[in-house]
């Protein structure tokens, strides 16, 4: 448990931080990309610690975030009409769709059942031959060999009765969109540590040279974010623009060969939506033909129409780092975690849980006393 | 063979269950005609025998004196064994612990079951047995019940309910309007043990721990912590569902005063911590039935933390923060960075996180 300990140590923070201090000489805007990061950034308190010349914004790396509106109603109607057993990760239960969330769902009597992996899924089919089993098969890069391998297994196994209903999204892809907007101030990136421990490095080398961007692969602890937050402003001040490897105890520069191998036995590249933000070309996997029978989408043929977006959440300008969750007249007014009107809200990868949950009180607070 | 199997033959060791002629509970067995009295006549009433549940009458009288606490809670936990206790001793706790909570030395308990048609005798008769164990530790009579099954899917196996009385004790003044500026806190043990226990054997998200549950009864350091200190023990509550946190927020809100904490200073076990961070839980959050909070006068403070580590139940004590009167209403976190944020109320129930 050393992890919990050594990189939260505040005597090697206040070090990374003065560090920060004495090199930074103008104003710099960085984009962490994954969830966890920001959360780790806020729940720490680091933001109020750095530099104000430092100016984190947040991005789109939250995997329930950026699950489309119509796939969470897919699953209800699966859980609901087609009475499936519907296994899902505990974070996606609460996010609202356009009737309900799954929680509610559940409530209501559907058989949703969380579970921390897509092997338990692979395991309740098995041990339920006469019911159909779903996974929600929903994440990053991180998710993606796991919920490949389920499939892997169900086809070993021969099973019927077992699929998986995938959404899985892709970082570089959702780094250029954000790029290409026009909106955009982002200067660096710190780029997903747990997403390149499986996927590696290279395919950042071509984004930072044609955004002439630093981008910092970073882990999530207190020590490892304030390391690549130096890393990315040592750069920035050199005007470099290069991909560094903060997270190297976990992050090979080729990534994890066979869980990529694991990946591209049942997935391939698609277009994919991303909720709030929009159709990304080649930002997602979808279940190749051979595995066709595993995928929840061809096996039910279910068809539910769009539902429109509640238009006052600006969760897609938060998500690509051009505004922030206090910058939303209904943060924490018409919106909070228990009355969410986004998944940024309720997702314990969200930014606007993470600024509800730990920081714009305290701030309110400072500004009362 | 599991931890749980093992501390469930031990006890079956110690106390077997009679021969019978029924492996299951069926319907019957609620309907309060021969079957019903035939489970209990096969042990129930052996196994908790006392004076007033001997009289085998539709209620117990029960000798009172003094201001009484009065409580109950129902307990639905599921699976109903579990790495460090079982169902029926933690319904004896928490009872036991919510009269503690009261400054109340716990003396009767009411027991009701409802029970899931088709539970195994075995998983009842352990369910008793732990129930037994439990009241005699605490030194509490079970002197009144009753028993209800219902269909399958009705229920999830067992469901306890227990009402507990117990005599406050004459030094006790423990009432919100006590908390007062400058007061310090104290937990009196490691945190979310409980919780992790029961989510490390929960179905899907199974994982290996030796993670035991807290679940114990805690009234004997209050009691004595009361006789010694006094008026100097201002709130006791312990941090059952939504854990700490929760019960920080209802002080901070019913006593209209802020909470100081400080991260570094939570006692939280490495392999509960390396739980939490794995499945994404928040400690703070997590269960707890083998804990309380005691909110004490500063003056005594360093008194009442070192007196209460020299019980078993307490050895463990520490200190974690200061009610002032800054932001009141709100619990406030200090993190080992030196960064500061509001800890907040719970909304619902704490979900694993995805990756």
């Amino acid at each position: 448990m050393k992890y919990l300990s050594e990189y939260r140590d505040p005597a090697i923070a206040k070090r990374y931080l003065d560090k920060i201090k004495q090199i930074v000489t103008r104003p710099w805007t960085i984009m962490e990309v994954c969830g966890g990061q920001t959360h780790s950034l806020v729940k720490n308190g680091l933001l109020n610690l750095l530099p104000a010349e430092i100016n984190m914004v947040h991005g789109p790396g939250c995997p329930v975030c950026v699950t489309p509106l119509n796939l969470i109603d897919k699953a209800i109607y699966l859980a609901e009409e087609k009475r499936v057993i519907l296994c899902s990760f505990g974070d996606m239960l609460r996010v609202p769709g356009s009737r309900k969330s799954l929680l509610e769902a559940k409530a209501g009597g559907a058989d949703i059942r969380i579970l921390y992996s897509p092997l338990e899924a692979v395991k309740i089919a098995r041990e339920n031959p006469d019911r159909q089993v779903v996974f929600f098969a929903v994440g990053f890069e991180t998710t993606a060999p796991a919920n490949a391998l389920s499939v892997v297994h169900a086809d070993r196994y021969k099973l019927d009765n077992y699929s998986i209903l995938a959404s899985h999204v892709l970082v570089p892809p959702a780094i250029d969109a954000v790029m290409n907007d026009p909106e955009t101030r982002i200067q660096g990136f710190l780029a997903a540590g747990h997403v390149c421990t499986i996927m590696g490095i290279e395919e950042y080398y071509p984004l930072a040279a044609r955004y002439r961007v630093p981008i910092v692969v970073t882990g999530f602890e207190p020590i490892d974010l304030l390391q690549g937050i130096l890393m990315t402003v040592q750069q920035l001040e050199a005007g470099t623009a290069k991909v560094e490897n903060q997270y190297a105890r976990m992050v090979r520069p080729q990534g994890n060969p066979r869980a990529i191998e694991t990946i591209l036995e049942v997935f391939e590249i698609t277009d994919r939506m991303w909720r709030g933000i929009d159709v990304i070309p080649a930002s997602g996997y979808q279940i190749r033909e051979r595995y066709a029978s595993y995928d929840a989408m061809r096996k039910f043929s279910v068809n539910i129409p769009e539902a429109p977006e509640n238009e006052s959440c600006i969760a897609g300008a938060i998500m690509k780092g051009i505004k922030k969750p206090v910058d939303c007249p209904n943060f924490g007014t018409t919106c909070k975690p228990e009355n969410p009107l986004g998944a940024p809200m309720v997702s314990s990868e969200g930014a606007c849980a993470a600024y509800y949950h730990f920081s714009g009180l305290v701030e309110q607070l400072e500004q009362i006393h | 063979m599991t931890k749980v199997t093992q501390a469930r033959r031990r006890m079956q060791l110690q106390c077997p269950m009679p021969k019978l002629d029924f492996e299951v509970i069926t319907l019957g067995h609620g309907s309060g005609g021969r079957l019903t009295n035939r489970l209990l006549d096969s042990g129930v009433f052996e196994l908790l025998k006392n004076d007033w549940l001997d009289q085998r009458h539709d209620g117990a009288i029960l000798p009172l004196e003094g201001p009484t606490a009065f409580t109950t809670d129902s307990f639905v936990i599921s699976p109903i064994f579990f790495p460090g206790g079982n169902i029926g001793a933690l319904a004896v706790h928490g009872t036991v612990n919510d009269l503690a909570m009261c400054g109340a030395s716990p003396q009767f308990l009411s027991l009701s079951f409802i029970i899931e048609e088709g539970l195994a005798m075995q998983d009842f008769w352990d369910v008793l047995v732990g129930i037994r164990q439990a009241a005699n530790a605490a030194g509490v009579h079970i002197v009144t019940g009753d028993t209800k099954v219902v269909e399958r899917g009705k229920g999830d196996k067992i469901f306890i309910n227990t009402t507990g009385l117990g005599a406050v004790h004459p030094s006790a003044s423990i009432a919100t309007d006590r908390v007062r500026q400058g007061d310090k806190i104290i937990v009196s043990g490691p945190l979310a043990a409980h919780g992790m226990a029961i989510m490390s054997v929960r179905e899907g998200l199974e994982f290996e721990t030796t993670i035991e549950s807290d679940s114990k009864a805690l009234h004997r350091p209050i009691l004595a912590a009361l006789e010694r200190f006094g008026h100097g023990i201002h709130l006791l509550k312990d941090p059952t569902r939504g854990g700490l946190a929760t019960v920080l927020n209802e002080i901070a809100r019913d006593s209209q005063l802020g909470i100081q904490i400080g991260q570094d200073q939570l006692p939280i076990d490495h392999q509960v911590a390396g739980a939490c961070e794995l499945l994404g839980l928040d400690p703070l959050y997590v269960a707890n039935e083998g804990v309380f909070v005691a909110i004490v006068d500063n003056e005594m403070a360093d008194d009442i933390l070192a007196f209460l580590r020299t019980f078993s139940e307490s050895e463990r004590a520490t200190l974690i923060g200061t009610i002032v009167e800054d932001h009141p209403k709100k619990v406030v976190m200090t993190s080992g960075m030196g960064g500061r944020r509001v800890v907040n109320m719970l909304v619902g129930e704490q979900l694993p996180r995805i990756c």
